[in-house]
């Protein structure tokens, strides 16, 4: 049971990362930097709570909100440059977020030990939850309510004419302006929207995982990142759940017995469902028929 | 309401549009012409704010607007289609009219919140006048680019007047139409103007051209060279040259 509670965390945290590049995809816009994002909101909030002694709401909160600062401010420089150049950007982004908490080292002495950030050693006293006594259920509860949420509101946006324009802006940006669309201020909302998400991730993931260190925000965090909204498909929010499900569910977990064939194994499935399904796992034709499964119209984008 | 002073723009050592200076009265259709590469699309895309010009004003409606950004003309008034369409296709027709702007930023002033998340009734009946315009209203869940390719040029004129503008510019709307559609453009284009848009028509169908501008400029390697009424410019000899060749005698 106890392995199930843990993979629906992790399926979790990885569905907030993906919808983070979710966000920024619509806009036509591959960011690689998402990995970055999900540190700050991971060392940030697991500072606040081990460090200050913030109760977790607010620190997530804020963890969130120090990614989206964060986000925005280096979307202005990154979006000036597009298609690759910006994945290369981006990148290096990413990269130099990693190697600052590399050599990130704030300890603080709490009785006999140094707790804290400690450079390449990474964090590793991040008790939040056994110190309060959360139950192996209630810790993945809790982020699943999170990632609940932030499903429902960014459903919500995707329906909404926010979503009709982030949607625009991806298919053509030269058409966007023409429309009066501002294409600037709608991608940087949209990478500061993702920083958003992906600090809220970071700072779950600091949470449940209790020792983070900079390894694990390194490119192959970000790759997946994006890789889930891109298997998933861009229809909407919840061919990302799917593409997590699948990848972290069934491929990293599920074909665990197999060894060392489960990597190889893994890139071929990934490409085996892409050639299968080019537009998603959940495209746009397979919603279609599920509102029709469940009797509702197609009329959601009239609104 | 349009004014051009001697505006400029080089590419290296290409000047696509060199000193043409041009005035578009309100309420009146322009007629926009020249042979290929002389320079129209580069206008358009100089008043529309997609290029910045090398020297030279615009002026719009009394300000200068020269090198503003295009989602700030749009707000100002000055909408625009494409020579070659440019629509987004994997939206409906609804969202795509849905997307655009409505220009001189009055609803957007009075409502900011709904606008941007409910689409408020009043842009919802902007929409579906938009959509019975341009005979798109049974179409409006298809995607964009299930459409035919008389249906995307209607399509994106009704983007372009959903800004609601004050002057439409259009780039070679007849494009690859037949007779009949650019019958119906021809009708559309006074409509349009009825309602109290400037139009400035870039075309190369002179059929279409001659029978609905009430004025021609007559453009040729980035110059104007002629201006007038349709008759006039018909008869001009720098034009005939332009587009025949030098007659020799």
């Amino acid at each position: 049971m106890d392995f199930y509670l843990g993979l629906a965390q992790i399926i979790g945290v990885h569905t907030l990362l993906g919808l983070s590049a979710y966000c920024v995809l619509l806009t036509g816009q591959v960011s690689l930097a998402q990995a970055g994002f999900f540190a700050i909101g991971a060392y940030v909030a697991a500072m606040l709570t081990v460090l200050a002694g913030w109760p977790l709401v607010p620190a997530l909160a804020v963890a969130a909100l120090a990614a989206g600062v964060t986000a925005c401010a280096v979307s202005f420089p990154a979006l000036r440059v597009k298609g690759l150049m910006l994945v290369v950007a981006t990148v290096a982004f990413g990269e130099a977020v990693r190697l600052f908490f590399f050599n990130f080292d704030y300890q603080v002495a709490r009785g006999d030990i140094r707790i804290g950030p400690h450079g390449g050693e990474g964090f590793r006293q991040i008790r939040y939850f056994p110190e309060r006594g959360w139950s192996t259920l209630e810790v993945p509860l809790f982020i699943w309510a999170v990632v609940a949420l932030v499903m429902a509101a960014m459903w919500w946006m995707d329906r909404s004419r926010t979503g009709a324009v982030l949607r625009a802006v991806g298919e053509d940006e030269v058409a966007a302006q023409s429309a009066g669309i501002n294409i600037t201020a709608v991608k940087v909302s949209a990478m500061t929207i993702g920083g958003v998400i992906a600090g809220l991730g970071g700072g779950l993931f600091a949470h449940y995982t209790t020792h983070i260190e900079h390894v694990q925000f390194g490119v192959v965090l970000a790759t997946f990142a994006i890789a889930y909204p891109i298997l998933g498909g861009l229809s909407n929010v919840f061919g990302t759940l799917l593409a997590v499900v699948f990848i972290q569910g069934f491929l990293v977990e599920g074909l665990r017995f197999l060894g060392d064939w489960r990597n190889l194994l893994f890139g071929a499935l990934i490409v085996l469902a892409m050639n299968v399904r080019p537009n998603g796992l959940l495209d746009a034709r397979s919603t279609t028929a599920l509102r029709r499964l469940f009797g509702r119209q197609r009329g959601a984008s009239g609104a | 309401m349009l004014e051009l002073n001697d505006l400029s723009k080089h590419f290296g050592g290409v000047k696509a549009v060199d000193g043409v200076s041009l005035r578009v009265e309100k309420g009146e259709i322009m007629g926009l012409i020249g042979p290929n590469g002389s320079g129209k699309s580069t206008i358009v895309n100089l008043i529309a704010g997609f290029l910045a010009p090398t020297s030279g004003q615009v002026m719009f409606d009394g300000a200068n607007v020269t090198g503003q950004p295009s989602h700030v003309l749009v707000a100002r008034g000055i909408a625009r289609t494409f020579q070659n369409i440019r629509l987004f296709g994997q939206l409906s027709v609804w969202e795509n009219l849905w997307v655009a702007e409505n220009g001189q930023g009055q609803r957007r002033a009075q409502r900011p919140l709904q606008r941007w998340f409910g689409g408020c009734k009043a842009d919802r009946r902007r929409i579906g006048a938009m959509l019975e315009f341009s005979g798109l209203a049974a179409k409006r869940d298809d995607l964009a680019a299930n459409l035919s390719f008389g249906e995307q040029r209607r399509l994106e004129l009704a983007r372009a007047l959903a800004a609601e503008p004050k002057l439409l510019l259009l780039d070679e709307p007849a494009a690859g139409m037949n007779a009949e559609e650019i019958a119906e453009l021809d009708v559309r284009i006074r409509l349009v103007r009825d309602q109290g848009v400037t139009v400035l028509l870039i075309e190369h169908h002179m059929e279409l051209v001659m029978a609905v501008t009430d004025r021609i400029a007559v453009l040729n390697f980035g110059q104007k060279i002629a201006q007038g009424s349709p008759n006039q410019v018909q008869n001009d000899a720098k034009v005939r040259e332009a587009y025949l060749g030098a007659v020799t005698v």
